[in-house]
């Protein structure tokens, strides 16, 4: 890109950013770069620049860098959500492209800073990655990189199951209950002042004692990282402390997790508000439409978050700005309101609760939604169209962020410190093979004998793992 | 708002991590070479360089949903309707996937592609070539003429045109201030010298012999085929020059073509001693053993005609006296991998009653997964004590 180019682009970019401001919008300051196709390719594989090293970043590496060079897909942008957010724009970008790209990314970055759920969200999050990787690197030239990678691909197994709830927390579990101030100096008089408290507190602290024999974790605990970081019998300081470190990243990814759609339904809303809005020749106008076009035209057969989002904030504008007379009457709805609605969206709700909420018969039928499931082995058949059940489909897909909850049931299992897992069965069943790979994984972290419960053919099933060997019951 | 620019040249990690990638892909065909080395993609290959092998223990493991057995959301053109077929099992890679569904469809393994000199590499890693010897050498005057060094003296025809020049310019250079081409002097010359080289190749020829009598089905053959697949690459990792003789068999034995040797039809009964009597024969005529190492080695089901055994067993002892390591290979009926004939096969026949059991190697391969045993057992390391 030449110097003039960029000049243009700067203009481009201050010209953008203020129509998004005069918009509403209201992003973190943007750091933006250029980069060639390897470097956006290595950061979208990473998820973040500078991230620790680990095979499998390189065999998704790999993957979306075949795709592009074989011209199957293209990656337009990374948006990093720090503060100030970083935009990666791919190098070789038309001008026209780059105008779409970057009003795309200034509402990512909107979304990063008003959404609730990133509320909580580290945004000096790169530099953290950065010691994280430093950090693993001087455990690789002190432990071994096979050992290192070994230990990495026994915790990213698990990684996903943290606790993502970012508004309840609980007490860390390795607080004290109750701090122990030391007994008063027994007075002259205290036990004729006191005799009968005293009593109660002897007798409250022996019940306690017999009647807690304390279990670990005291109610199912979701957080498999945590809680196995904390308490299994084998883990070396520097193993506890890489899985404090995938601890830390993956609370940084899980409202990404949480708010697909959305975000990317937000950011193809307004780059298309915004690009109306600059003064386009008709040839700019046509590139941009194709871009567009691209962007969120319906895959085959898969849902694309980018075409979904979008629509369902153009029709909550417009079911906003005109009322029906029921609406009207039933809710007290202005007509008018669409803007000030879709921003109240944008900063209240996740997917989860986007699609519960916003996601309207018209918009199943129109968007051609359908449940489809596997049929005697062989075919993939559409199943059902109800919207109602479209809907719920989604957003169980989504609980949880797609993954099954796994809860510690028991730490101590058969008194022995085994560590006992349950799946919540919800009616899906696991994959059985990707279970038992994955125990073997844990056992790897816990050392003893891992077991894990759920359902298969409406049977209760325990697959259990000794370090050596797989049985159920 | 400014643009930023950064010299992304030195940035690699994408690539190094890459290569950890392969390396684990590598560890894994070296874990599976057992199913690998009979696959057919590789024997067939044709000359390819590259092939893609199915690779299990790739995937990154999770606790997921069973792809297969939940509903999905998917998204149509328009117009879809209850009851349309949308994929069918099997096809690529399956059909849409709901958001943040796991990301991955019922797929249990990693297609990789590997280059087939790569699998070789592992696989004759642990091979080596039992009672290997020194035969006398034949010296090859190679055609070609090395030119290594640059000499300043040398006779015109072999002047180096472009480093006189280069010569030329540097004084020039040094002398005027400027580089160009000036005046030639002698002390410009420069001269390439060159050697013959004299290379000494070793030698060694496999007589592959294969019987082709009505029990011999594809399956047999296709063992047979990987098996000498492997064999002629390995040999040829050890020897400059290695040579196939390829005979088969029936009742009667003749030289056949490579082609033929794989393709031929079967038909009618057993006599081994007729292919072991004319690898004796070629021996004898084309490849004297003080020249050449050899290896003949046999694959047949067994079945040998019941009165020919005596002979069969005589001829394979002199054949054991003038070869490195004398092979055989009894296939068995793919279905029936667990049923072992106990008496009559040739296989037990020879581990009986051969003189010289140091250099002959019986064994026998049920599944195609025997294959990789099977050269193992022909080449494992064990020539040491000779």
């Amino acid at each position: 890109m030449s110097d003039a180019e960029i000049k243009v682009l700067e203009k481009a970019i201050e010209q953008i950013w203020d129509k998004a401001c005069e918009l509403g919008l209201d992003p973190f300051p943007i750091h933006f770069e250029i980069v060639p196709a390897t470097v956006i390719y290595e950061i979208g594989s990473y998820a973040l620049p500078g991230r620790y090293s680990h095979w499998s970043f390189g065999k998704a590496y790999h993957k979306m860098k075949l795709m592009y060079d074989l011209g199957l897909s293209k990656l337009y942008e990374v948006v990093i959500n720090t503060n100030p957010a970083y935009a990666f724009l791919l190098e070789g970008n038309s001008l026209v492209q780059n105008k779409m790209i970057i009003a795309h990314v200034i509402a990512h970055v909107d979304f990063f800073k008003n959404n609730i759920y990133f509320s909580r969200t580290n945004r000096r999050m790169v530099d953290e990655a950065v010691t994280h990787a430093e950090r693993i690197r001087e455990y690789e030239f002190k432990y071994g990189r096979k050992t290192v990678e070994e230990f990495l691909d026994a915790v990213l197994s698990i990684q996903e199951h943290i606790n993502p709830d970012l508004f309840i927390r609980e007490e860390r579990a390795e607080a004290p209950e109750k701090p122990k101030t030391p007994a008063p100096k027994p007075g002259k008089y205290d036990d004729l002042f006191a005799l009968d408290e005293l009593k109660k507190e002897k007798v409250s602290t022996v019940e306690e004692e017999e009647d807690a024999p304390r279990r670990i974790p005291p109610r199912p605990e979701k957080d498999l990282v945590r809680f196995i970081m904390t308490h299994s019998p084998v883990l070396e300081p520097w193993q506890r402390d890489i899985m404090a470190m995938i601890h830390e990243e993956m609370e940084y990814f899980v409202p990404q997790l949480q708010t697909k759609i959305m975000n990317e339904g937000w950011a193809s809303y307004w780059h298309t508000r915004i690009l109306r809005e600059l003064d386009l020749s008709d040839e700019e106008f046509v590139e941009f439409a194709q871009l567009h076009a691209a962007v969120v035209s319906p895959r085959k057969g898969s849902l694309n978050p980018y075409y979904v989002g979008f629509k369902i904030f153009e029709d909550i504008e417009r079911r906003w700005d005109h009322p029906t007379p029921e609406e009207i009457e039933k809710f007290g709805r202005e007509p008018g309101k669409g803007r000030e609605k879709i921003f109240e969206v944008r900063q209240l709700e996740n997917d989860i609760s986007f699609i519960r909420n916003y996601l309207t018969r018209q918009l199943v039928e129109d968007l051609d939604l359908y449940i489809f499931e596997l049929r005697d082995e062989e075919e993939w058949v559409i199943t059902d169209k109800t919207w109602e059940r479209v809907r719920d489909q989604m957003v169980a897909d989504m609980t949880n962020f797609g993954f099954p909850v796994i809860e510690v049931l028991d730490g101590d299992y058969n008194g022995n410190r085994e560590l006992y897992l349950r799946h919540r069965y919800e009616g899906i069943e696991l994959d059985i093979e990707y279970a038992k790979k994955t125990l073997e994984y844990v056992y790897k972290l816990w050392g003893r004998d891992v077991h894990l419960e759920t359902v298969v053919d409406g049977e209760p099933l325990v697959l259990h793992f000794d370090g050596e060997e797989h049985w159920e019951d | 708002m400014l643009v930023h620019r950064h010299d992304w040249s030195l940035q690699r990690k994408g690539y190094l991590d890459q290569e950890r990638h392969k390396e684990r892909v590598r560890e894994a065909i070296r874990r599976n070479l057992g199913s690998i080395v009979a696959n057919e993609s590789i024997i067939l290959s044709d000359g390819k360089k590259t092939i893609r092998i199915p690779i299990r223990s790739l995937e990154e493991y999770k606790f997921r949903y069973d792809y297969r057995k939940k509903k999905h959301v998917g998204q149509g053109p328009g117009g879809s309707r209850v009851g349309d077929v949308i994929a069918r099992e099997g096809e690529g890679q399956g059909p849409g996937r709901g958001p943040g569904a796991g990301d991955q469809p019922g797929v249990d393994y990693y297609e990789a592609e590997v280059e087939i000199d790569e699998i070789a590499k592992l696989i004759f890693e642990d091979l080596e070539l039992p009672y290997l010897e020194e035969k006398s050498k034949q010296a090859v005057h190679s055609r070609q003429l090395r030119f290594g060094e640059v000499r300043k003296t040398g006779i015109l025809p072999h002047l180096d045109k472009r480093r006189t020049l280069l010569e030329n310019m540097k004084r020039m250079a040094k002398e005027t201030g400027t580089a160009r081409i000036g005046p030639l002097r002698k002390e410009d010359l420069r001269f390439k010298s060159w050697d013959e080289e004299i290379r000494y190749e070793t030698n060694a020829v496999v007589i592959a012999m294969m019987d082709v009598s009505g029990s011999m089905g594809e399956f047999k053959k296709y063992i047979a085929r990987s098996f000498y697949f492997w064999m002629v690459r390995f040999l040829r990792t050890k020897y400059d020059n290695v040579k196939v003789v390829f005979i088969t068999h029936h009742t009667e034995a003749k030289e056949v073509t490579e082609e033929q040797f794989f393709t031929q039809g079967e038909s009618g009964g057993t006599v081994v001693s007729s292919a072991y009597r004319l690898a004796l024969e070629i021996i004898r005529e084309r490849f004297n053993p003080k020249d050449w190492n050899i290896y003949p080695f046999h694959f047949s089901d067994g079945d040998n005609y019941y009165s020919d055994n005596d002979e069969a067993v005589r001829l394979a002892d002199e054949l054991i006296a003038t070869c490195n390591l004398f092979g055989y290979g009894e296939i068995g009926e793919e279905e029936y991998a667990g049923y072992r004939r106990s008496g009559g096969a040739l296989l037990s026949i020879f581990n009986e009653r051969l003189k010289n059991k140091d250099r002959f190697v019986g064994v026998r391969i049920d599944r195609k997964e025997d294959v990789y045993p099977a050269l193992k057992a022909f080449f494992g390391r064990r020539g040491e004590t000779v």
